[in-house]
């Protein structure tokens, strides 16, 4: 760079230049994309100037050769009248005589005082100067008046051919150029052809010309901008109500539903805001009525789950009081009671969950936090579902370390748990499962982990869902719902916390539980991996789309377990 | 002798369903199935322990409630189809002692009002005091500077429990256990809100309670004798 310091700044320059360059036509390039006006003003623009360039070249043109026309009319009516009266006076003159230059110089005068005259009289040929003088085929000297030196010599030799020409010329005048007008014609003397000329100069006309031409220009201009003005003005007024109706539409799609164009008058603009606003009061009513449905279907899930209840209840009673005697009925009488026991606790547990989530639906439910132990209430969570456990004959391995304080809800953190552990002795096929408990700083976390059947991929999504199920032919043992995992992830929102899934066929699935350690706290990381267990601790990202725990805080791992190993 | 129970429920089919199962378990009963009726059926069948539907005609569960703990420090057991935390919450400081939500199983109520009734059992003659507060437990009694504090016996029982061992921090589990007989663990809202009708009738100040201690993040303990 050193080298060539002057190529480089040059060749920076030229690169900033073409920089800037590219950023003024974007700019302009977005401008005109976004503005009708700026669109409609600068077509106005373009097409009347092309319009009012013609229609001025046009009338420039017509004025030029009109102006000229009657110049030149006058001048040949001038020129004949003075070849007629230079006849009267020269013819008998000779011009190859001494003295003749005296008699042409006379005539001369005559003519031009004759016209001074006339001009005055109304003729409109304007001054001229005349030039008398013999041909130059004449073997004599030349005899000539007046500037024979500004006559074209091309004219001169159509003159000595004996007819009257014209042309046009410019000539030079103290440095001044000045276009004119010759027109020439042979004088007949009584010894020979004279040849008289009469120099029109077409300064008058040319400022006439140059007048109109500015006159020309300058209207044009005042008109363009008038034009771009009226484009401007008219655009505006239908642009105006335009970018109105814009602003009020985006500001009714933030939920601004009571929002409406303001309508005047009857024109399109007032249509548009009619049908606007037409259409804004349907989507309102529309929005509201599917509002109070949804109100109405959460009220009567609740009410129906409360209504529910009484008899319920009576049932129930009734069901034990048979079944508190079963030992004295006969066995069909006995199996019908204990169906009937076993079933009322499955209605009941399907009738807390749909009360439950009609509760978290309609946005009731509270977070009754407080500073508790974590390992308490996991542990009371395991204790409720120990006796399933046992009956599947599932080992449960527990890694819960004590004194993980956090503020949360201990009856949802327990529910949590407890539908966790239940899903999880539900389909880990009798293999063990594991519970981990784990913190930092920020969050304390809940790990169930079995080994059983997995999740087949995209299943992991799913089961939050209400009443899903991985396989319609799978039977639950566990008698849950199958709204306990809906519940369990609505617990975990109501606590600003994350209820993660993992699985894989074949290697069991994981459920990990995520809560901030303080009420309203963020939960950006969980101390506890979810996935499958891996030594050494991977790099942070590795994990897809699972957060992983940031580098350096103490890794909790699920400790290798006697019977570690089944399902993999 | 039997306890002698009082159903309000105006529900009849469970009522009877109720009656049914509390004979059984060797109680006498009687019910009542208007809220109106409660009262009158409390002053003149003096129950060991009434079991009140929050769901009444006539008069709301929460308003029958308070009207019988103006009077009676009878033990209430609450029914209720509610689990809300606000319903429980007003019901308990409506001054119900414990409650069940629908639907229940026979032997969890029984537990409930069992566990109400068992103060009939004889105790030994002890005087226990927190502060300024002296406690005569078999008068079932208590003063402060002479000057007696009408307790509920579940009031009472709570104080007791904690002031027979001032220097122990109870957890909540654990007065749930000692005082309301459950088993498992439960509703600790049951104690919290106990705690502070409690607060209220023994404190000087509730707000710097000096006889029922908080202790942060654990549960509570009876202040220095």
């Amino acid at each position: 760079m050193t080298v060539f310091p002057l190529a480089e700044h040059a060749r920076r320059g030229v690169a900033q230049v073409r920089q800037l360059t590219v950023e003024l036509v974007d700019a302009f390039n977005a401008v005109w994309r976004r503005s009708l006006q700026l669109r409609v003003v600068i077509s106005t623009l373009a097409l009347s100037t092309t319009v009012i360039v013609v229609l001025g070249l046009v009338l420039q043109t017509q004025i030029a050769s009109r102006v000229v026309e009657g110049k030149e009319t006058d001048a040949l009516l001038r020129t004949e009248a003075g070849a007629v009266l230079l006849e009267r006076d020269l013819s008998g003159v000779d011009p190859d005589r001494e003295g003749a230059q005296g008699e042409i110089n006379n005539a001369l005068d005559r003519l031009t005082n004759a016209s001074a005259a006339a001009d005055q009289s109304g003729t409109s040929a304007g001054e001229f100067r005349a030039v008398l003088t013999t041909s130059r085929d004449n073997t004599g000297a030349q005899v000539s008046a007046g500037p024979v030196e500004d006559v074209a010599s091309d004219l001169r030799d159509t003159v000595a051919q004996g007819t009257l020409s014209r042309k046009y010329v410019t000539l030079t005048e103290q440095g001044v150029e000045v276009p004119t007008l010759i027109v020439g014609q042979p004088v007949r003397t009584a010894n020979g052809e004279l040849e008289f000329y009469l120099l029109f100069p077409l300064t008058a006309e040319q400022r006439t010309l140059g007048l109109v031409q500015s006159t020309l220009i300058v209207g044009g201009l005042v008109l363009l901008l008038l034009l771009a003005g009226i484009a401007g003005i008219v655009t505006r007024q239908v642009v105006r109500p335009v970018r109105q109706a814009a602003e009020i539409a985006e500001r009714f799609a933030d939920g601004h539903l009571d929002e409406r164009m303001p309508v005047q008058g009857e024109d399109e603009v007032a249509r548009l805001g009619e049908s606007y606003n037409e259409m804004a009061t349907s989507i309102q009513s529309q929005i509201r009525q599917l509002e109070e449905f949804g109100a109405l279907q959460r009220r009567f899930t609740s009410d129906v789950s409360h209504e529910l209840r009484t008899p319920l209840t009576t049932v129930r009673m009734a069901a034990d009081v048979l079944h508190a005697s079963r030992e004295e009925m006969l066995p069909a009488l006995r199996r019908s009671s204990e169906l009937l026991v076993t079933e009322l606790d499955r209605f009941e547990a399907l009738l807390g969950d749909l009360l439950e989530i009609s509760r978290l639906d309609a946005g009731v439910a509270e977070l009754g936090a407080e500073r508790v132990d974590v390992h308490g209430v996991v542990v009371r969570a395991i204790e409720a579902v120990r006796g399933f456990a046992d009956e599947t004959g599932t080992p449960l391995v527990l890694d819960l370390p004590t004194g993980v304080y956090a503020e949360v809800d201990p009856r949802r953190v327990e529910r949590i748990v407890r539908n966790l552990v239940a899903n999880a002795i539900d389909h880990g096929e009798g293999r063990p499962v594991q519970v981990v408990l784990g913190q930092d700083e920020r969050t304390v976390a809940v790990l169930v982990r079995d080994h059983g059947v997995g999740l087949r991929p995209g299943e992991a999504a799913l089961v939050f869902n209400r009443f899903w199920r991985a396989e319609e032919s799978r039977a639950r043992r566990s008698g849950g719902s199958g709204l306990g995992l809906s519940i369990a992830i609505e617990d975990a929102r109501l606590h600003g916390g994350w209820l993660q899934a993992w699985g894989e066929i074949g290697k069991g699935a994981a459920f990990r539980l995520t809560l901030p350690r303080f009420v309203g706290g963020l939960v950006e990381s969980s101390p506890l991996r979810l996935g499958p267990e891996e030594r050494p601790a991977p790099a942070p990202g590795s994990a897809g789309s699972v957060p992983t725990p940031p580098v350096g805080w103490p890794m909790v791992t699920v400790p290798p377990t006697g019977t570690s190993g089944a399902g993999r | 002798m039997k306890s002698r129970v009082l159903v309000v429920d105006d529900d009849p089919a469970l009522a009877e369903m109720l009656t049914i199962v509390l004979r059984g378990e060797g109680f006498d009963t009687a019910v009542v199935a208007d809220g109106t009726r409660a009262l009158p059926a409390v002053r003149e069948l003096r129950p060991d322990v009434v079991l009140l539907d929050l769901m009444l005609p006539g008069m709301n569960g929460i308003d029958v409630c308070r009207a019988i703990r103006s009077e009676s420090g009878v033990p209430i057991v609450m029914l209720t189809a509610k689990s809300d935390t606000v319903d429980i919450v007003l019901g308990l400081e409506s001054g119900a002692d414990d409650y069940v939500v629908k639907p229940f199983k026979p032997k969890e109520l029984i537990a409930r009002i069992r566990a109400r009734v068992r103060r009939t059992e004889a105790e030994p003659a002890e005087q226990l005091s927190i502060g300024d507060v002296t406690i005569d437990v078999p008068a079932h009694q208590v003063e402060r500077g002479g000057e007696q504090i009408a307790l509920t016996p579940l009031e009472f029982d709570l104080l007791v429990a904690l002031a027979r061992k001032p220097r122990q921090v109870f957890t909540r589990e654990v007065l749930l256990e000692q005082v309301w007989g459950y088993r498992h663990a439960a509703d600790t809202r049951l104690v919290n809100v106990h705690v502070q009708r409690l607060r209220s009738k023994v404190e000087r100040d509730p707000e710097h309670p000096e006889v029922v201690l908080t202790v942060r993040g654990v549960g509570y303990k009876a202040g220095p004798p």
